[in-house]
């Protein structure tokens, strides 16, 4: 244990997701050796992205305006829509250059052991975008682990009686991967091949 | 010093990100008891470990111990119950209730627990057999699970006194059936028929299970719900998120 700022400074560092105490540790003595010049930049940049970035009211992706840049582009189709857990996972399919349609970022997976079911992500959201009748394809793309699959089972299940072809990214990602991992060609390939649940 | 090295079966009870690519995977193993190891890369596509990390699986598994943290060097699959799971909803968030209890029963790690180990496989497979209801296999697990901690319902004789029944009124606070002189205010009056499940699924005799109806079914479960979480501290995470609808596969 150390006293005052440092020991704040290590606490707050050990509360982000991923950091152990070492790790808490070794940020904050970083932050100490660094030029104060980097550490203003830093803690701007921190405030200013908690005061400015905003989600998209639409697909809840990371948003500069009340919709995202590609809820605004008109280029874009408006009859495929694609599903992801994680603003992330747009940037990773955007980079294949594979999918013109729009997304859906869900939030997260359904997680029954951290207490995460339909309710604690955009679902309800994703239904009523759905039902406005101008969607002709559901593409699922949650990870490819356990909790992405059951999440693109349950929504399946939802989705199937409205009438809407759902489809699921082709096998040929490595089961128990984050999608974000994948690279573009891979990710570009499991884009095209996918197959209709 | 090298560190000691073990190799164990486990089944696959929770998996949490770690940094940027790593995972925390807690484990219950068949002889050193609850354990949770470091998986490290397992979230690169790269991985060697592929999908043997991934919930519910029960798998072969290879160890070096850490001071707080293990970490895993080697896994074979044995049977990746997930696999199975994820193609059913409602079997995904009972395995969920499953595992979740399993973890909550042994709050002590290393401590070698192989009856709820044998339990916990043998309701993880029985649920991917796919033959019984999922809330079936769930509710039976649960009271299984209660019986070997120690706190399974009465179902007989009165919780307080002993006195042999049938009796007609239930207390989760007294600790299941009671008779009239032991009956607190605010006792359920539950129906004969649902304790007579509760007592067949405890048994594990599941001919008598059989046919009993989705009402009968929905009141031993609440009956089994309550008492469960009456006896954890905090309540199951994912019990209010299993979804009861009846599918078969
Ligand atoms: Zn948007
Ligand atoms: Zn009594």
């Amino acid at each position: 244990m150390y006293e005052g700022p440092i020991q704040d400074l290590i606490d707050e560092f050990g509360r982000l997701p991923g950091i152990g105490p070492k790790s808490a540790q070794r940020l904050a003595f970083h932050v100490l050796a660094a030029d104060a010049t980097d550490v203003k930049r830093l803690a701007l940049a921190l405030t200013r992205a908690k005061e400015e970035v905003r989600f998209c009211t639409s697909c809840f992706n990371v948003a500069e305006a009340e919709l995202c840049r590609i809820c605004r582009d008109p280029r874009r189709r408006d009859d495929a829509l694609c599903v992801v857990e994680e603003p992330k996972d747009v940037v990773a399919i955007e980079r294949t250059g594979e999918f013109r349609g729009r997304y859906h970022v869900l939030g997260g997976a359904i997680n029954p052991l951290e207490g995460i079911g339909p309710d604690q992500l955009k679902v309800r959201e994703l239904m009523s975008r759905l039902s406005s009748g101008s969607i002709n394809e559901l593409i699922l793309a949650t990870d490819p682990n356990t909790e992405g699959e059951a999440t693109a089972t349950y929504l399946a299940l939802m989705v199937k009686p409205m009438g809407i072809t759902v489809t699921r990214l082709a096998s040929g990602l490595p089961v128990g991967g984050d999608l974000e991992y994948a690279d573009e060609i891979t990710l570009g390939r499991a884009f095209e091949g996918r197959r209709k649940l | 010093m090298r560190k000691p090295l073990y190799r164990d079966h486990a089944l696959v009870l929770r998996v949490q990100r770690l940094g940027e690519a790593d995972r925390i995977i807690t484990l219950l193993t068949r002889a050193h008891g609850r354990v949770r190891a470091v998986a490290k890369g397992v979230r690169r596509t790269t991985s060697r470990f592929g999908g043997r990390l991934e919930p519910f699986g029960h798998i072969d598994v290879q160890c070096t111990e850490g001071s707080s943290l293990d970490t895993v060097t080697q896994v074979e699959g044995i049977e990746l119950f997930g696999r199975r799971f994820i193609e059913d909803y409602p079997r995904y968030t009972a395995a969920s209730a499953i595992v979740e209890t399993a973890e909550r029963l042994t709050p002590i790690e290393r401590e070698p627990s192989l009856r709820l180990y044998l339990l916990t496989l043998g309701a993880l497979n029985a649920l991917s057999q796919g033959e019984r209801l999922p809330t079936l296999v769930l509710d039976a697990y649960f009271l299984r699970a209660m019986a070997y901690a120690g706190w399974a319902p009465a179902l007989r004789d009165c919780a307080v006194c002993a006195e042999p029944g049938p009796h007609r009124s239930f207390s989760v606070p007294a600790g299941g059936l009671v008779c009239v002189n032991c009956r607190p205010p605010g006792a359920a009056h539950p129906t004969q028929t649902a304790i007579g499940l509760m007592n067949a699924l405890l048994e594990g005799n599941w001919d008598a299970v059989e046919g009993v109806d989705v009402k009968v079914r929905n009141e031993s479960s609440g009956l089994v719900a309550a008492h469960l979480q009456w006896h954890l501290e905090r309540g199951l995470r994912s019990l209010p998120l299993v979804d009861r609808r009846e599918t078969t596969s």
